[in-house]
């Protein structure tokens, strides 16, 4: 673990790291940071695909927790409920955004009244390049950057957060089989996406 | 029900039901005797055989990213700590 250094072994369990939570204690805070902080930055950024918005979300998330840690019951793991305030943050970010957001095909209009169209760069893969190098890792964010945010936050939450599809319904507060259905709709879309890249 | 490997192949319902079952088959959900129907249809249907082997690929190269996380730049993690009022943990910069 690189940054800054913190004694993880303060708290020997959850239930420790807990108590001290609730009773306030800045050690057991900074253990919870050190121990959680970097999950929920790449959540945050897989579903956002912006370090300063995933940088806000990463602070919400943390205020919001160690003001309302006396409200956590234990009813599910620590990390489970950080990363549905995480993921709920994320998702509010993203209906923020979509007020703000303008269409690749929409043209800029210049100064003189000429308008221009924007580059998209062309991601195109030889087909036996299916390796994790930085290229495919790109290909694969964008794509999944692309997919529509209910069904990215499961995507996101099940198939590399590796959460269960129980706890992914529990993370977003939604029933298991809409989970199903969202992690179907986004599984094929996905593949679609992809599929230029992978005959 | 999904068509079996027997009848003749068009596109009907049962490419649609193949496209229904295929998570619960891939997540290893699917009642067994709907893997065999399903695994029938694959065998004749190249259609739904591509859907399935390019859903494959590409949750395999998802499951790598597992593995490849972004990572929590330093600048990042300090400004966390000073916005949780932290900062007593944040090493001094040398004067």
């Amino acid at each position: 673990m690189t940054g800054i250094e913190i004694d993880l072994d303060i708290y020997p369990d959850e239930a420790s790291l807990l108590e001290a939570l609730k009773r306030g204690e800045p050690e057991a805070c900074a253990c919870l940071v050190k121990q959680y902080a970097p999950r929920v930055y790449a959540i945050a950024i897989r579903m956002l695909n912006d370090p300063d918005d995933a940088e806000e979300v990463l602070q919400e998330t943390f205020i919001s927790a160690c003001k309302n840690i006396h409200k956590f019951e234990g009813r599910s793991a620590l990390g489970t409920w950080l990363h549905r305030i995480a993921t709920n943050a994320a998702l509010m970010h993203l209906r923020k955004r979509k007020h703000r957001e303008v269409s690749l095909d929409e043209p800029i209009e210049m100064a003189g009244g000429e308008d221009i169209y924007r580059e998209v760069e062309d991601g195109s893969l030889a087909p036996d390049d299916h390796a994790m190098n930085s290229e495919v890792r790109d290909m694969l964010e964008k794509a999944i950057a692309q997919l529509p945010e209910t069904l990215r936050a499961v995507f996101i939450l099940r198939e590399i957060e590796g959460y269960s599809t129980e706890e992914t319904a529990n993370i977003l507060g939604i029933s298991v089989s809409a989970t199903k259905v969202r992690l179907h709709r986004a599984r094929l879309r996905l593949r679609e996406l992809l599929a230029p890249y992978l005959a | 029900m999904i068509m079996s490997a027997q009848s003749q192949h068009t596109h009907t319902n049962s490419c649609h039901e193949v496209l229904a079952h295929l998570n619960d088959y891939i997540d290893g959900e699917l009642a067994p005797e709907l893997c065999e129907a399903l695994e029938a249809h694959l065998e004749v249907c190249e259609d739904c055989r591509v859907v399935f082997d390019t859903l494959n690929k590409t949750l395999y190269l998802v499951h790598q990213l597992r593995n490849t996380s972004p990572q929590l730049p330093e600048t990042v993690e300090y400004r966390l700590f000073a916005v949780l009022n932290l900062e007593q943990f944040v090493p001094k910069k040398p004067e």
